[in-house]
């Protein structure tokens, strides 16, 4: 199936071509870190997680997001979601690589990664959550890949499928569970240490994962002769609405509990997002967009009338997507390191060769995505036709 | 190769031959009746313990000009290089004020002496440790046989977990080449290279000879080092007369540095 990707516009290639000089250029910077070390970034002592983790982590939830139109599906035999269902399938599979991608670019020794399985270490949240990635990406593989052949040959697919695709049902919850358990897990580090932390990744990862599902069926739908569907659309868009309001309640209840019981541990960290911290405020624009874009998705999808327009429905998607990426990708993780265990205060900010890697790897899952999605609906037209 | 019969029945053959001839070379590879696996025998000197544990006086240090000695001796010996970069800063013993070394043990109206004292923070090796928890590769565990919470620098993959798992700020990343930071190099101790953690280690190299740590030798008897199991010890004597405090108690890490105020 893969010669489809191989067949396409001038558009197509000239978007491949950009994807490539995007990855060419993040590689060679990353070719530089391995040699000077992760020195070029801006992580410090204090800061030992930064950008490469907080996108890893966002990441996990798009991918946990895919779940969304598996489980309509499968479990509820929601047909509408047929259509898509291998859309949702792909997505996850692009996201788990460049998850997989940042931890290793992370690494401050990268090649010696497979002391991880030399030294199985079960107490250790890291080596599960490599063990729940790896699995949800084979997983989403083997289904993916032999549904899409047999709806190619116009066959049932094979029976012993099902068992896999029931479980990468909760395969999918697990991945962002474990993700949440390498934070919440570790004592002394008042922001993450709540047990509402693995629910409120996943409530963040069914609004940021369904809603890029969303925009990337309009993509599709412009780009293509494949229709994923308004009902699919509109259904997706429900979803999304939902979860966005539970991420947000979610917040809500973390800020009752840290302002209501005034617990300075708790209430640091959250001060330092939300206003700034003994004059430290290089976030508090960015966690207030956030805050607001969510805002707007909220008003945007729960009103019927602005949800079934579907450039309205863009913005909110936009929003949503934009906003829940600000939480995680620049709140989430360094709001949890400021201020330091010794109550000191080290900001951080990504660096450019930082950002240009973390770039190149965004390019690298668009273009893993871009090959998935044009199989896919290459199969589809063939079947058509 | 052709998957015959004849073929296959060859495989079984050479299979049941190297499984006869295990033990002929065990037997070759032990010598006089001893395993033929290697053994870490410990030193004739060696000092040993149950659990290892510090006591610092901080009643006798005044000013940070008390504790410069202690540090230089640790990071020189243990060739911890000085960059100018904080954000890349190594540190294994360090100062810090009472607010920072116990921040959820501060008052409003600190007394006077202790709020100016200078605090050394480092490695607590706790009896349950999160970072060797956190640790996906056993890089950093706890030694059995003296509680020390140990970094084995071939092994990290430099992922920082441990960083992050430890609630006292005590490990530091080599974000680049230690190397060219160190002025004298200590040929006695190990160097380190890029992207991988580091940390107090209790002087176990020192232990290992019958030396105590070098921070201990250089605070002229305001930090007492001994086995915290052991009730005749000298820290336990310490323990019982003064009152002593941890840092962050509360999170059930038990650390074995306890500080007298």
């Amino acid at each position: 199936m893969l010669e489809f990707a191989f067949k396409g516009s001038k558009k197509y290639y000239g978007w491949m071509t950009g994807l490539l000089v995007l990855i060419g250029i993040g590689f060679l910077v990353y070719l530089k870190q391995l040699d000077v070390g992760l020195g070029i970034t801006g992580m410090s002592r204090d800061v030992s997680w930064g950008f490469y983790i907080a996108n890893f982590t966002f990441l996990v939830g798009v991918a946990a997001g895919g779940v969304m139109v598996v489980l309509p599906y499968y479990l509820h035999d929601y047909k509408a979601f047929g259509r898509i269902t291998i859309l949702g399938e792909f997505l996850a599979i692009a996201s788990v690589v460049m998850c997989v991608t940042f931890i290793l670019v992370d690494l401050g020794q990268p090649m010696r990664i497979f002391n991880v399985f030399l030294y199985l270490s079960p107490r250790s949240v890291l080596f599960w959550d490599t063990v729940v990635l790896n699995g949800y990406l084979f997983l989403n593989l083997i289904i993916g890949w032999n549904v899409l052949e047999a709806e190619r040959n116009g066959v049932h697919y094979q029976s012993w499928l099902k068992p896999l695709i029931y479980l990468s049902i909760p395969w999918a919850v697990s991945i962002h569970t474990v993700t949440a358990y390498l934070y919440c897990g570790v004592p002394g580090r008042g922001f993450w240490l709540t047990a509402i932390l693995a629910p409120r990744f996943l409530s963040s990862a069914f609004a940021a994962g369904p809603a890029l599902l969303i925009l990337l069926c309009m993509v599709v739908r412009k780009m293509t002769d494949f229709d994923p569907g308004k009902e699919q659309i509109q259904s997706l868009a429900k979803i999304v609405a939902y979860a966005i309001c539970v991420n947000v309640f979610f917040f809500i209840c973390e800020v009752f509990v840290a302002f209501y019981s005034q617990i300075p541990e708790h209430t640091d960290h959250l001060t330092y997002l939300f206003a700034g911290l003994h004059g430290h405020n290089l976030l508090v624009p960015w966690m207030w967009a956030s805050l607001i874009l969510m805002g707007i998705g909220i008003v945007l999808l729960v009103n019927p009338i602005t949800r079934k327009n579907e450039s309205v429905l863009i913005v909110a998607c936009i929003a949503v997507f934009l906003g829940t990426w600000i939480d995680k990708g620049l709140g989430m993780i360094s709001g949890g390191f400021v201020p330091n265990p010794l109550h000191e205060i080290n900001e951080y900010w990504p660096t450019i060769p930082e950002a240009l890697v973390a770039l190149g790897i965004w390019a690298m899952g668009f273009l893993i995505l871009t090959v998935l999605f044009k199989m896919a609906i290459g199969v589809k037209e063939e079947v058509r036709a | 190769m052709e998957r015959t019969r004849r073929n296959i029945l060859k495989l079984f053959g050479i299979t049941a031959l190297g499984v006869g001839a295990k033990p002929v070379l065990n037997a070759f590879a032990q010598e006089q009746g001893h395993p033929a696996e290697p053994e870490v025998r410990r030193g004739e000197k060696a000092l040993t313990a149950k659990q290892w544990a510090m006591v610092i006086d901080t009643r006798q240090f005044h000013s940070a000009h008390d504790l410069e000695p202690i540090i230089e001796a640790c990071h020189l010996a243990h060739n911890v290089p000085a960059f100018e970069n904080k954000d890349h800063e190594i540190k294994w013993i360090w100062e810090t004020e009472y607010q920072h070394a116990f921040p959820n043990k501060t008052t409003r109206f600190l007394n006077e002496s202790v709020e100016h004292r200078p605090f050394l923070v480092l490695c607590n090796h706790c009896e349950n440790p999160p970072c060797c928890r956190v640790c996906p590769t056993k890089a950093t565990f706890k030694r059995e046989s003296d509680g020390i919470v140990l970094m084995d620098f071939h092994r990290c993959i430099g992922c920082r977990f441990c960083m992050v798992g430890c609630p006292y700020g005590s490990r530091s990343f080599n974000f680049r080449d230690p190397r060219p930071g160190i002025a004298e190099q200590n040929d006695q101790f190990p160097t380190r290279m890029k992207g991988v953690v580091e940390k107090c280690n209790f002087c176990a190299e020192r232990l290992a000879v019958g030396e105590l740590p070098y921070c201990v030798k250089a605070s002229k008897g305001a930090i007492k080092f001994g086995d915290l199991y052991d009730p005749e010890s000298e820290v336990r004597q310490l323990l019982k007369e003064n009152y002593t405090i941890r840092r962050k108690q509360a999170l059930g890490t038990e650390p074995a540095v306890y500080y007298i105020v």
